[in-house]
């Protein structure tokens, strides 16, 4: 057997290949390693963790805790020393628990991190429930009893835990219930008639403004006014009923210290009792999870609940975006390509149109909110809706100017796309249409566009995936933490170009860096974040794939 | 059978008319499309286009000088009250009401377009006492004080009530005595009082008063709030000051009650502190000029002295504390010199002023960048008196003769000069000039700091860090990717990578910031180790593999190496964890975040300029990755070929034949990285703490271009100097990356070429 001396080694180059190749594999595991960070804290939340007990004893002072481990971390013994923590001596490090123990409004924290070492008769009984809660986040403890209308119908010292739990369920069940149909009247019906009123409001002030305000227009408008009164009024007594009803029950739960707490039913999201769940029915509550996490609305401060109208905004918004940036930026491709004379003129348009696409967004987001918004929209403000001043309409951010600006942002990435597919179709095919007689816009329209509408569909796709993710441009333009209404419903004029909207990049954002509660927030940011990643792989998976498609399908023409 | 049918074409005629129709309609609609297609594809372009004249526009008001014109169509003069000069002239809110004290003690309220009066009024001492002094406490509250010749003081201002009768504005002025209409006195043993300063404060207010044996007497009052009637009483207390060594012509007291500076014709300044008044002690006396004095007043804050002499000499002086917590008056600043002595005139909401002279001539001036902004000579007399409004966008000049005249002021953003973004500036409370980013306070009166070098300093700094982690992991990937890796694995790995540049990079920021800043601050030795650890232990590995007999080698087929160091590299990551913390125990007392911050004594935030790096740089490789693969990947082939026959290594034709060709490719690349790191912005906003500082260091945060647009744009009033100055940060931006992009294109449209004469 030959050996090689270093020496030898070195010189024929074969280490430096090696290194090279070692940044390969780098870059291969970052991207694999952060893929699957996103998608194993994005999917782990869901899923119910079990619930410990367990006694604490720091300094001989023995405190019950419940609640679920959310993180755990090594931390040195100096560094926890230096804290004030007494340790064994010759101890190095110790591991840390974040546990997650909920009832905020009794502790005033829903995290506690404790040392593992300091936890004693570490159990998961079964009859510790978990409910989630409209406010106050999560609750952990037990049942002792449930009351209707102020009055115990089952306690704990009569009746078994499980016929407790049960009763506890249907009637959790039943506000649930009577909680849609409140959501359906509050958001739909009067919903509609505020929204109604406003309208109202605005014809008012728009015939003022235009002196054709006679007695009868007002006679008309006051009408419908009574109308929509009158319909509110009945609404009001509906929903008065339903939060009687809605508010019925209660119970009273115990949290680890043993304080006692009567919990409104009404208030509850959902009940469960991890510990007894089987395999099973932990899948389906994590399918549940799942699905409410994409089409629920946010709650508490959007550190609970879905994303909905996040997704909701972000398709919205892209859709809007492609609808305008498609005819642009493949008309501006044809010009360069087909029709403008081809010279120095068209190589520098190319190159800006290039670059372009380099330009750092934010500056699209700058050029938005000062010519669109404040340009454009203080214009037509001014022109089309002066009943509405001083309250801005379009002068303003909103979905309109946000799917505008990225739709400025994205053209270059269509425009290239598409001349490199005009760029690729041979000139005899356009010849032989020409030689046929066609004009040169029937060779355009019949020949040369269908022959390139793979690489257009790439450009599109590829400008769809790049403004799903763009965040910085939106957060000048029509963003918001918070949505009141969704920019698509049931009142006129049914699209609302100019409201405010939710994305996901924007909420991942916000959720992450300016909510008040960043440590519950995380795992539903990490969904987020997976969501988003999900979205615009599965666009550029799809880009290729059409693109590779239709260039099957025109290959005959192109070989 | 009958042949003989002649054989013809068929009867095309194509000159039917449907046909001819057809043809017309088919030339309408090419010439249609040709003229649509022409409209829609200029529009884009010019819609491109736009975006520079836009921003371009915005920014350029930044940068024009101020403009003074009359009111009207040309100047008028009138003459407000008698033929007694004026004491003190001022302008209200809106520019309607002028407001003037005459020394004869008579007040009048007139229409500033026109010297109409509104109001006139008197100050009645209650005596037969002529005004012998008078003093404003500042522009904003518009409080004042005058002294009568035998000790009598008064405190009034002019208050103005807006109603809206019939949708109209009206202006009701009045002169009103917020502290009562007793009167102050000044023991009579005092004399006459010739010098006056009042400073009114949330609970005392202070009257220095100067006599014409130049001695000093404080009024110290206390205000005490009514109960019942809700008004505000004050209570006197008397206090005797140092006497001066010579009669000033200005007395001046801090905001904060701390300072009296003292002020006689011969530019001696003498400075008291009156921090404690019944112990009021002598703190320093200055020269300020070599040249006797016209005129010294406070700028907007109080803080900063603003000197004219009689040769035109203005300069800027204040209190600086130095680090023994020693305050002492320092020269900080002097003006483009004026011709002849020169009047003050404040504004009151910014730090600027104007200068009036002798011969006619007004100037304006912003004081924190220090440079003047306009001249222009206005009348063919002397200005005896200049009043800037409120919003300072008007002014009333007072002649020689006491003729007023109402003028239209021009100067929107006098605080935006070149040297004001770029330069250096000693700014009000700092010890040094400095550049120093800080937009907005709470305070109305806060100087503003538009210095854009901390912010370009700060993206640079971004910049750097994400290049020195890209470039090297990005240039060696490609050229591995491109040249050594087997065709089928090259397939599967250039998408890999290139999917990250589709990913957003809000999620990049995201998990630098939650997930990466608290990772690097536990582990920070481990990140350092892992930079010697994976290419040491990958060469001692690719070593052993060398010694590992041929034919085991040969099973793994050429190119697909990186299956092997995949793994090893991982393993190799993995192992530098328990090796930093040997090294740490060894080296670093155990914690090297705290031996960092303790024995180097360097500031360590967790958001820092290494967690930036790391991200940000993780956002760059693909766009570096992809580029320069495409470079080398795309060298022909005979080049490579023709080098391995002569019996060049692989190495040596990558190094002396591959890598020369693709180097303009490559330099693009790098260029097209480095511009897309200029101008990130969610990575930067959200695993930096956005403190706009200037510093190397790698454990601390910065505050970029970008990132300060995303925070600050949304906050900032619309059509102000600092939303013009955003604009202005997107334009820079805009400008660096066309330009870095530029260039990139051209040495890669170059390349082409080349490559195509190969």
């Amino acid at each position: 057997m030959m050996r090689i001396g270093v020496k030898q080694w070195f010189a024929s180059g074969s280490p430096w290949i090696w290194l090279n190749g070692a940044a390969v594999a780098i870059s291969v595991i970052m991207v694999v390693g952060l893929l699957a960070l996103i998608a194993v804290r994005g999917l782990g939340h869901f899923w119910p963790a079990a619930v410990l007990q367990a006694e604490v004893s720091v300094s001989g002072q023995p405190t019950a805790l419940i609640g679920s481990v959310a993180d755990e971390e090594v931390v040195s013994a100096d560094q926890l020393r230096d804290s004030g923590v007494i340790l064994a001596a010759g101890q190095d490090s110790a591991k840390r628990l974040l546990i997650k123990a909920g009832n905020r409004d009794v502790t005033g924290a829903d995290f506690v991190w404790v040392l593992e070492q300091d936890l004693r008769d570490i159990t998961y009984p079964e009859d510790i429930i978990t409910l989630e809660r409209r406010e106050w986040g999560n609750f952990y403890g037990r049942v002792v009893a449930v009351k209707e209308a102020g009055s115990v119908i089952a306690q704990r010292d009569s009746q078994t835990d499980a016929a407790i739990w049960r009763l506890l369920l249907q009637r959790v069940e039943r506000s649930l219930a009577i909680y849609d149909d409140i959501y359906e009247i509050e958001k739909g019906a009067i919903g509609q008639i505020n929204y109604g009123m406003e309208r109202l409001r605005l014809r008012q002030r728009g015939l003022e403004l235009k002196g054709q305000l006679t007695p009868v227009a007002q006679a008309e408008l006051d009408a419908e006014r009574d109308l929509l009164n009158q319909r509110y009024e009945g609404l009001q007594q509906q929903l008065v009923d339903l939060y009687t009803a809605f508010e019925r029950d209660s119970m009273i739960g115990e949290t680890m210290s043993g304080q006692q707490l009567e919990i409104n039913l009404s208030k509850i999201v959902r009940a469960f009792r991890a510990n007894a769940m089987t395999g099973p029915q932990k899948v389906s509550f994590y399918a549940s999870k799942l699905w409410e996490f994409v089409s629920a609305e946010p709650r508490e401060a959007n550190t609970e609940g879905g994303v909905f109208p996040a997704i909701f905004g972000t398709v919205m918004m892209v859709l809007l975006m492609s609808v305008m940036v498609t005819p642009f930026g493949v008309v501006a491709a044809v010009y360069l390509r087909e029709y403008a004379r081809q010279g120095p003129i068209t190589r520098i348009i190319r190159i800006a149109v290039n670059n372009l696409a380099g330009v750092p967004s934010i500056v699209y987001g700058v050029f938005g909110l000062g010519f669109f918004i404040y340009f454009l929209g203080g214009n037509i403000d001014q022109l089309f809706f002066p009943e509405a001043a001083p309250a801005p309409t379009f002068g303003t951010p909103g979905l309109l100017w946000a799917s505008l600006t990225l739709a400025l942002l994205t053209v270059p990435v269509v425009i290239v796309a598409t001349e490199e597919g005009l760029s690729r179709i041979p000139r005899a095919v356009r010849e032989g249409s020409l030689a046929l007689g066609a004009t040169k816009a029937e060779t355009l329209w019949r020949v040369v566009l269908p022959m390139a509408s793979p690489a257009m569909m790439t450009g599109v796709i590829l400008a769809v995936a790049r403004a799903a993710g763009e965040v910085a441009p939106l957060m000048l333009v029509g963003v918001v933490k918070l949505a009141p209404s969704l920019p698509l419903d049931g009142n006129y004029p049914y699209l609302h170009l100019d409201q405010k909207f939710m994305h996901l990049g924007f909420h991942i954002y916000d959720v992450g860096f300016q909510s008040p509660n960043v440590e519950a927030a995380r795992p539903l940011v990490y969904a987020t974040a997976l969501l988003l990643v999900l979205v615009i792989a599965l666009l550029n998976l799809s880009a290729v794939a059409i693109r590779n498609r239709l260039r099957e399908k025109y290959k005959a023409l192109e070989s | 059978m009958n042949d003989n049918t002649p054989i013809s074409a068929p009867e095309l005629d194509f000159e039917t008319p449907a046909l001819r129709r057809n043809r017309s309609l088919r030339a309408l609609k090419d010439r249609f499309t040709t003229v649509s297609v022409g409209i829609g594809g200029m529009s884009v372009i010019v819609a491109i286009l736009l975006i520079f004249v836009y921003l371009t526009y915005e920014v350029v008001p930044l940068f024009k000088g101020a403009d003074i014109e009359p009111w009207g169509n040309e100047t008028s003069f009138y003459q407000v009250g008698g033929n007694a000069s004026s004491l003190h002239l001022s302008i209200e809110e809106q520019n309607e009401v002028g407001f003037k004290i005459s020394s004869d003690g008579e007040v009048n309220f007139f229409a500033t377009e026109n010297g109409q009066i509104k109001a006139t009024d008197r100050i009645d001492f209650g005596t037969q006492e002529r005004i012998s002094a008078f003093a404003l406490e500042s522009n904003v509250s518009r409080l004042f004080a005058v002294a009568g010749d035998q000790g009598t003081i008064l405190l009034a201002k002019p208050e103005y009530e807006i109603t809206y009768p019939d949708d109209q504005r009206l202006i009701t002025p009045s002169l009103q005595y917020p502290y009562g209409e007793e009167a102050i006195n000044l023991p009579v043993a005092f004399g006459t009082p010739s010098l006056l300063a009042v400073r009114d404060a949330e609970e005392d207010l202070i009257i220095v008063a100067a006599n014409n044996q130049h001695e000093l007497a404080l009024i110290h009052l206390t205000k005490e709030e009514n109960f019942i009637t809700e008004e505000v009483e004050l209570e006197a207390e008397l206090l005797a000051l140092p006497a001066l060594s010579s009669m000033p012509f200005r007395l001046l007291i801090s905001p904060d009650q701390r300072w009296l500076m003292a002020i006689d014709k011969e530019a001696n300044l003498t400075i008291i502190d009156i921090r404690n008044p019944d112990q009021s002690s002598l703190h320093a006396v200055h020269k300020l000029s070599a040249n006797p004095l016209s005129d010294v007043q406070w700028l907007l804050g109080g803080t900063t002295l603003t000197v004219a002499d009689i040769e035109g000499a203005v300069s800027q002086w204040f209190m600086v504390r130095d680090q023994s917590n020693q305050w002492s008056l320092k020269h900080i600043r002097d003006f483009a010199p004026q011709n002849g002595p020169q009047q003050l005139a404040m504004e009151h909401r910014r730090r600027g002023f104007v200068t009036a002279a002798e011969d006619g001539k007004i100037g304006f001036f912003s004081a924190s960048a220090g440079v003047q902004v306009h001249s222009e000579k206005l009348l063919e007399d002397a200005i005896r008196f200049v009043a800037v409004s409120p919003r300072a966008n008007t002014m009333l000049v007072e002649d020689q003769a006491g003729q007023l005249s109402f003028w239209k002021v021009d100067n929107k953003h006098p605080d935006t000069s070149f040297t004001a973004l770029w330069q250096k500036i000693w700014y009000e409370g700092y010890e040094n000039p400095e550049y120093i980013w800080q937009s907005s306070a709470s305070t109305n009166d806060f100087e503003p700091k538009y210095s854009l070098m901390p912010l370009a300093f700060g993206t640079l700094k971004a910049a750097f860090y994400a290049m020195l982690m890209a470039t090297p992991l990005a240039i060696c990937g490609a050229i591995y990717t491109a040249y050594f890796m087997a065709p089928a694995m090259r397939r599967k790995v250039k998408p890999l990578i290139e999917l990250m540049e589709a990913l957003p990079t809000v999620i990049l920021g995201f998990l630098a910031g939650l997930w990466l800043a608290p990772f690097v601050e536990t582990n920070l030795a481990s990140i350092f180790t892992l930079l010697f650890v994976v290419p040491l232990g990958t060469l001692v590995f690719a070593y052993l593999w060398a010694q590992v007999p041929k034919d085991a080698r040969w099973q793994l087929p050429e190119g697909w190496d990186v299956m092997l160091i995949i793994p090893v590299v991982a393993a190799l990551a993995w192992l530098s964890m328990p090796i930093s913390d040997v090294i740490e125990t060894g080296f670093f007392d155990g914690n090297m975040r705290q031996w960092v911050s303790e024995d180097l004594g360097i500031n360590f935030d967790q958001r820092n300029a290494l967690v930036v790096g790391l991200a940000m740089g993780f956002a760059v490789i693909p766009t570096i990755f992809s580029i320069t693969e495409d470079a080398i990947f795309s060298v022909p082939k005979h080049l490579t070929q023709g080098s391995l026959a002569l019996g060049a290594t692989p190495w040596q034709t990558l190094t002396r034949v591959v890598m020369p060709t693709a180097s303009p490719g490559i330099f693009s690349a790098v260029m097209i990285g480095m511009g897309r790191a200029v101008g990130e912005t969610m990575i930067v906003l959200m695993a930096t703490g956005n403190t706009p500082i200037m510093d190397m260091n790698i454990f601390e945060g910065m505050r970029t271009l970008a990132a300060n647009i995303a925070v600050e744009m949304p906050e900032s009033e619309v059509g102000s100097s600092h939303f013009r100055i955003l604009f202005l940060a997107a334009l820079v931006l805009f400008a660096f990356t066309f330009f870095v992009n530029t260039l990139a294109e051209v040495v890669r449209q170059r390349l082409r070429q080349k490559y195509g004469s190969l």
